[in-house]
């Protein structure tokens, strides 16, 4: 699918979402178990693509040394524990990722 | 008119601290969109079509990856999901605007507009023109948002490959989900579906990552409500 198109329908779901009660008032309650839910989007949908991205290099699982995004990402993982800042555990995590791969 | 200007005026001021975490991390989305494969033009437009932080640096990520349209619009709709709260939550305050108003206030609906608007409301009680505040806020946001995508944009261009930028984009993902891992439901949640994601890494068109997210919102939504029936009894 062209990426314009894929943007344009995404764009309409997000708008169609923060639209929707502010159009509806009155006639929609939002259910609690779905107030709940919501709650866990962030950490399944960042998860869903964080562990992939780390573990499975060029299309295998791989948790070996020899896996520099993984012992990289590891480094940004204990940064963001300590630190809870975006831009510092991008930039030790790059650095890490850089000083690793230079190493190994 | 005055009430109007001062509720704009104390929705931009209400902005301005966020707006300077927002400015960073609209350059680093403009990088890095640019690196994931995205034209210029294709990853300035996302930040005024979608306008949503999170949803756009999923949609590069997935970009990058060569995942279906179908899939990146469905992720983009549970990514955004939470925006229905936001809309229930502010709709009481907007219900006797002018649909045009409701339309340019939901467009503007974002994490940060919605943060101080809603602390606002409930705070102010009825003032007529509180909508202002709201747009102000938004308006704010939107306009630093194009911008620091533009600088990113600009300067994405002039990184080269060698640098491995793309490696940035899981970093920022780790940056967003440690901090929430602060209870027993978000941690369980994280890894189930982190766990899902690699055993149903090789289904076809990315559906684990939907199959993983749907896992990892289950279990961490019926692991609270099995401890929160657990403390009423």
């Amino acid at each position: 699918m062209n990426i314009w198109l894929v943007m344009v329908l995404g764009g309409l779901i997000t708008f169609g979402m923060r639209f929707s009660f502010i159009f509806l008032f009155g006639r929609f309650e939002v259910p609690e178990t779905m107030r709940r839910a919501l709650h866990y989007v962030p950490p399944a949908v960042l998860s869903a693509i964080i562990f992939p991205e780390l573990l499975i290099r060029n299309g295998s699982f791989d948790i070996t040394l020899d896996n520099t995004r993984l012992l990289a990402g590891i480094v940004a993982i204990v940064t963001a524990w300590y630190s809870r800042s975006t831009l510092l555990t991008i930039l030790i995590g790059m650095a890490a990722l850089f000083l690793i791969q230079w190493i190994l | 008119m005055n009430e109007r200007r001062n509720n704009f005026i104390e929705g931009i001021r209400s902005e301005i601290p966020l707006l300077l975490g927002v400015f960073p991390f609209g350059m680093i989305y403009g990088a890095l969109a640019l690196n994931a494969g995205l034209s210029n033009a294709a990853a300035q437009m996302m930040s005024s079509i979608v306008f949503a932080g999170s949803a756009q640096f999923v949609t590069a990520q997935l970009v990058k990856d060569i995942t279906p349209g179908l899939v990146i619009i469905l992720t983009i709709a549970v990514v955004n999901l939470r925006h229905v709260l936001y809309s229930a939550s502010l709709a009481p305050h907007l219900k006797d605007l002018s649909l045009r108003w409701k339309v340019l206030l939901s467009y503007l609906l974002t994490d940060e507009a919605y943060a101080p608007s809603v602390l606002y409301y409930e705070k102010e009680g009825s003032s007529e023109y509180k909508h202002w505040f709201l747009f102000g806020a938004g308006i704010s946001l939107w306009t630093t948002w194009q911008i620091s995508t533009a600088i990113g944009i600009f300067l994405g261009a002039a990184i080269p490959e060698s640098w491995s930028l793309d490696f940035a984009l899981p970093l920022t993902f780790i940056a967003m989900l440690v901090p929430v891992l602060k209870k027993q439901p978000m941690v369980a949640a994280a890894l189930s579906a982190g766990i899902t994601a690699l055993l149903a890494y090789s289904l076809p068109f990315k559906l684990g990552l939907i199959l993983a997210a749907l896992v990892g919102i289950v279990v961490g939504t019926m692991l609270e409500g099995s401890k929160s029936t657990k403390a009423a009894q």
